[in-house]
C-alpha cells in the first residue's frame, strides 16, 4: 500500500507553512524610530494647574460637541477620551490630597491624548491605510474617507487612544492629530497654544526631549525659565525680530508670537521622560512628579508590538513566497488524489 | 484507492416547511429587523460595545469562532485530497456545505459590524491596502476562500441542473481549487490569531505569544473535525439516518492526534516563556486558562479508546468539548484576557445575541433546503 507514503507526503506539504516559518532565516523587522523632524508635545505635570483650558480649546479646534456626565448638563464633563474628546486632563488623588505632585497624601494631573508613537500599533493594524504616519513630521493621521470602521486601531492602541463614534450610524474614529488642520495657517496644537503655564508645550520632539532633560537635571525648588506655547529652537530665538527676514525663515511657517518665557520653580520630578523610549519612543513626551503608572501611563517595553506583528506576517507572507511554495506542494499532491466524482448521481 | 465504494450523494427529499425551518425563519426575520435598525441608528443602538470593548459578540463569535466552526470542509478535504484518505469522501460534501455557509455568513456579520461599511471596497483597492496589517490579510484571504468554496461546491448545483459539460470542465481543474481551498484557511485561520499580537501587553501573557498563529491553525483543524462529529450526529438524528461510525471513529482518532500536537505546543509555549505560573494565580484568567485546557484534555478520556469511539454519544460529547475549547481560546484572548483599562465591562446585549442566533438560523435553514433538494448527503443504502 502506498497510502502510508502518500499520507506522509501530505503531512509534509500541509505542515510546510508551520515548519517553514521556523526553518527560513527570518529578517526581524526592527522597531521604527521617530522621523528627524518629528513634531509633538511636552506635558509637564508639575506645571499643570488643572484648568482644563486645553480641553476646551481642543473641543473648539476640532469642532467636537460637549459630553455631559453631570445631572445639570451645563459643562463639558467627559470622563475619558472618546470619539468626541481627543484630550483630557485626569486627576490623581491620594489620602488627604495636601501636596501637589506628591504620591502620598497628594494630587497630580495627567494629560491623556494621542502619543504619536514612532511605530504606532494603529497604523500597523489598519487594513486600509486610513491611519497613517506622516513621513516628515510623524503625525499619526486619520482619513475617514478610507476608514471602514473595523475598530482594529481602537483594539490595538496600548494607550487606548483612537475611539470610534459608536452612537452615530456614520461614525468615525476620533483622536488627536496635533491640530494638523491648523498648521497651514501657521497655528500649532490648540492645547499648547492656550496652556497658561506652558505645561503643554508644542515643538519638535527632539527639542522637547532636550528641554525635558534640562528640567530633570535641575535641582527641585530652584528657579528656572519655562517657555510657553511653542518651543522655539535656539537659532530661531536668536534671529527673532531681525530685519533681514532670517527669523522668518527659521520660524518654518509658524505665526510670529511674542516670546513667552517666564521664570518659575523647578518641580520634584520622577527621573524619567515618559515617551523617550516607550514602544520605541513617542512624539508626545511627559514629565511627572508621581510615578507614571499611578497616573495612568502604562508600563511599556522599548520595542513596539507592530514590529513583532509585522515580523510574523512578513516571515509568513513576505513576497508571497511561502504561500506559493505551499500551494505548489498542495497542488501537486491534490492532482494525484483528486478523483472527480464524475459518475456520482448516475451509478454507484 | 481507485474505485470509490461508498454511497453517492443524493437529495434527502421531504418537506421544506417544518418546525425547524419555521423557527429558523422567525429568527431570521427578527435578525433582519435588528440589522435594519442598526444601519439606521448606529452600532450603539443595538450593541453593548464601548470604547473599552470595541469588538464584541459579532466579531469574536460570528467571525472568529463561526469561521473556525466552518473549518469542517477544510479539515475533511485535507484528509481526503491531501492525505489521500479516500474513504472519508462521503463526509466532504456535507462538511463543505456547512463551511461555505459558515464563512459566507461570517462575511455578512463583518458587514453588519463594521461602522463604515460603505468604504469596504478600500480593502480590495491597491492604493488603500496595507500589507502590514494582519486584518488586511485575513479579509482578503477569507473573501478569496468564500469564492473558492462556492466553486468547490458548484458540482452539487451542476449535477442537479444537469449541466454535465460545465461540470466536466470544472472537474479538470478541480485539484487547483482543492489545493487553494486547503491553503487559504491555513493562512487566515492562523492570521486570525496573529490579530492579537499587535495588542501587545494588553493581552494576558498566558495568551500573548508569537506562537498564536500555530495555536489558531491547529485549533481550527480540530474544530473542523469536531464540527463534523457534531453535525453527523445531529443530521443523522434529524433525518433518522444511520451514523457513519465506521468513518467517524478513525477520523476522531486522527483528530485526537492533532489535539495532542496542539496541547504540546500550547503547554510548551507557556512553560518555555515562563508564564505557566500565572495560571495558578487565583484570577479569572487562571481559571479560564485551565477551563480551556480541560476542554482539550477531556476528549482523551471520553473517546481515547477504540471501543469508546464506536459510541456515537461519546463522539458527540467529545466534539462539543473541542468546539468549546477552541471557542474559549478565542473568547479568552480577545475578550476575557484583553485588559483594556479599568472601568469597562462587556456582556452582549439581547439584540446582539439575537443577530448571532439569526445568523446561525440562516445557516440551518439553507443547510436543510440544500440537503433536502440537492445531492449532498450520501444516499441511504
Amino acid at each position: 500500500m502506498s497510502s502510508r507514503r502518500d499520507f506522509l507526503k501530505g503531512a509534509l506539504a500541509a505542515t510546510g507553512a508551520m515548519v517553514g516559518a521556523g526553518a527560513t532565516p527570518v529578517h526581524a523587522r526592527d522597531t521604527y524610530s521617530r522621523p528627524p523632524e518629528a513634531m509633538g508635545l511636552l506635558y509637564d505635570a508639575t506645571l499643570c494647574v488643572g484648568c482644563k483650558a486645553c480641553m476646551a480649546a481642543c473641543k473648539e479646534a476640532n469642532n467636537n460637541p460637549p459630553e455631559f456626565n453631570t445631572v445639570d448638563k451645563l459643562w463639558d464633563t467627559p470622563l475619558d477620551t472618546s470619539g468626541y474628546t481627543f484630550n483630557i486632563i485626569k486627576m490623581y488623588r491620594n489620602g488627604t490630597m495636601e501636596t501637589k505632585d506628591a504620591e502620598v497624601n497628594g494630587y497630580a494631573f495627567m494629560k491623556t491624548s494621542c502619543m504619536h508613537c514612532a511605530d504606532p500599533s494603529c497604523v500597523s493594524a489598519c487594513p486600509v491605510s486610513a491611519m497613517i504616519k506622516n513621513p516628515v513630521n510623524g503625525i499619526v493621521e486619520y482619513n475617514p474617507d478610507k476608514c471602514i470602521g473595523c475598530r482594529y486601531c481602537v483594539v490595538a492602541c496600548p494607550f487606548g487612544i483612537p475611539k470610534y463614534q459608536l452612537d452615530d450610524p456614520l461614525g468615525r474614529i476620533g483622536k488627536c492629530e496635533l491640530c494638523r488642520h491648523r498648521h497651514k495657517d501657521g497655528y500649532y496644537s490648540a492645547c499648547a497654544e492656550v496652556c497658561p503655564t506652558g505645561a503643554t508645550l508644542f515643538g519638535r520632539t527632539e527639542d522637547l526631549l532636550a528641554e525635558a532633560k534640562r528640567r530633570l537635571a535641575l535641582k527641585p525648588g530652584t528657579v528656572t525659565k519655562f517657555p510657553r506655547g511653542r518651543l522655539r529652537p535656539a537659532t530661531e530665538r536668536m534671529l527673532q525680530g531681525q530685519a533681514d527676514g532670517k527669523g522668518e525663515k527659521h520660524r518654518h511657517g509658524w505665526r510670529d508670537e511674542p516670546d513667552q518665557i517666564y521664570e518659575g520653580t523647578v518641580g520634584k520630578y520622577v527621573q524619567h521622560v515618559y515617551g523617550e523610549k516607550e514602544y520605541g519612543g513617542t512624539q508626545v513626551l511627559k514629565l511627572s512628579g508621581v510615578t507614571f503608572e499611578k497616573v495612568g501611563m502604562p508600563n511599556l517595553p522599548p520595542y513596539s508590538s507592530a514590529a513583532t506583528s509585522e515580523t510574523i506576517q512578513h516571515s509568513l507572507y513576505g513576497g508571497m513566497l511561502m504561500p506559493i511554495a505551499v500551494l505548489g506542494a498542495l497542488t501537486w499532491v491534490a492532482k494525484r488524489n483528486v478523483k472527480p466524482d464524475d459518475d456520482s448521481g448516475e451509478q454507484s | 484507492m481507485s474505485a470509490q465504494h461508498h454511497a453517492v450523494p443524493a437529495p434527502v427529499g421531504g418537506p421544506l416547511l417544518n418546525r425547524t425551518t419555521f423557527i429558523a425563519g422567525l429568527l431570521i426575520a427578527l435578525m433582519a429587523a435588528i440589522v435594519l435598525y442598526r444601519f439606521i441608528f448606529g452600532l450603539a443602538s443595538v450593541t453593548n460595545l464601548s470604547d473599552g470593548y470595541p469588538w464584541g459578540l459579532w466579531i469574536v463569535v460570528d467571525v472568529m469562532i463561526g469561521s473556525a466552526f466552518a473549518c469542517g470542509g477544510f479539515s475533511v478535504a485535507m484528509l481526503v485530497y491531501i492525505f489521500n484518505k479516500g474513504e472519508y469522501h462521503p463526509l466532504v460534501r456535507p462538511a463543505l456545505l456547512a463551511s461555505l455557509l459558515g464563512y459566507t455568513l461570517a462575511g455578512a456579520s463583518v458587514i453588519v459590524d463594521i461602522g463604515r461599511w460603505w468604504n469596504v471596497w478600500n480593502m480590495y483597492w491597491p492604493w488603500s491596502a496595507n500589507p502590514n496589517s494582519v486584518m488586511f490579510e485575513v479579509a482578503v484571504c477569507i473573501t478569496a476562500y468564500v469564492a473558492v468554496m462556492w466553486i468547490e461546491f458548484a458540482p452539487v448545483f451542476l449535477e442537479k441542473l444537469g449541466l454535465k459539460d460545465i461540470k466536466k470542465k470544472l472537474n479538470r481543474f478541480l485539484f487547483v481549487i482543492v489545493a487553494l481551498g486547503t491553503l487559504l484557511p491555513m493562512m487566515h485561520q492562523s492570521s486570525l490569531g496573529t490579530l492579537w499580537v499587535v495588542l501587545g501587553s494588553q493581552v494576558h501573557p498566558l495568551w500573548q505569544t508569537p506562537f498564536v498563529p500555530v495555536l489558531f491553525l491547529l485549533t481550527a483543524i480540530i474544530m473542523g473535525y469536531a464540527v463534523v462529529l457534531f453535525e453527523s450526529c445531529i443530521a443523522s438524528s434529524a433525518y433518522r439516518r444511520s451514523i457513519e461510525v465506521s468513518l467517524l471513529n478513525p477520523m476522531a482518532k486522527i483528530m485526537l492526534g492533532v489535539v495532542a500536537a496542539y496541547l504540546a505546543v500550547r503547554l510548551g509555549d507557556v512553560i518555555f516563556r515562563g508564564v505557566i505560573g500565572r495560571s495558578f494565580h487565583l484570577s479569572l484568567e487562571g481559571v479560564m486558562f485551565w477551563l480551556e485546557m480541560a476542554c482539550f484534555v477531556a476528549p482523551f478520556l471520553i473517546i481515547g479508546t477504540e471501543s469508546q469511539r464506536r459510541n456515537p454519544a461519546r463522539l458527540f460529547v467529545a466534539g462539543i468539548l473541542l468546539m468549546l475549547g477552541g471557542s474559549l481560546l478565542r473568547i479568552n484572548g480577545f475578550l476575557i484576557a484583553y485588559d483594556t483599562g479599568a472601568g469597562f465591562t462587556y456582556f452582549p446585549a439581547l439584540p446582539e445575541i439575537l443577530v448571532t442566533m439569526g445568523m446561525f438560523a440562516t445557516e440551518v435553514l439553507i443547510y436543510v433546503v440544500i440537503t433536502r433538494r440537492f445531492p449532498v448527503l450520501p444516499r441511504e443504502a
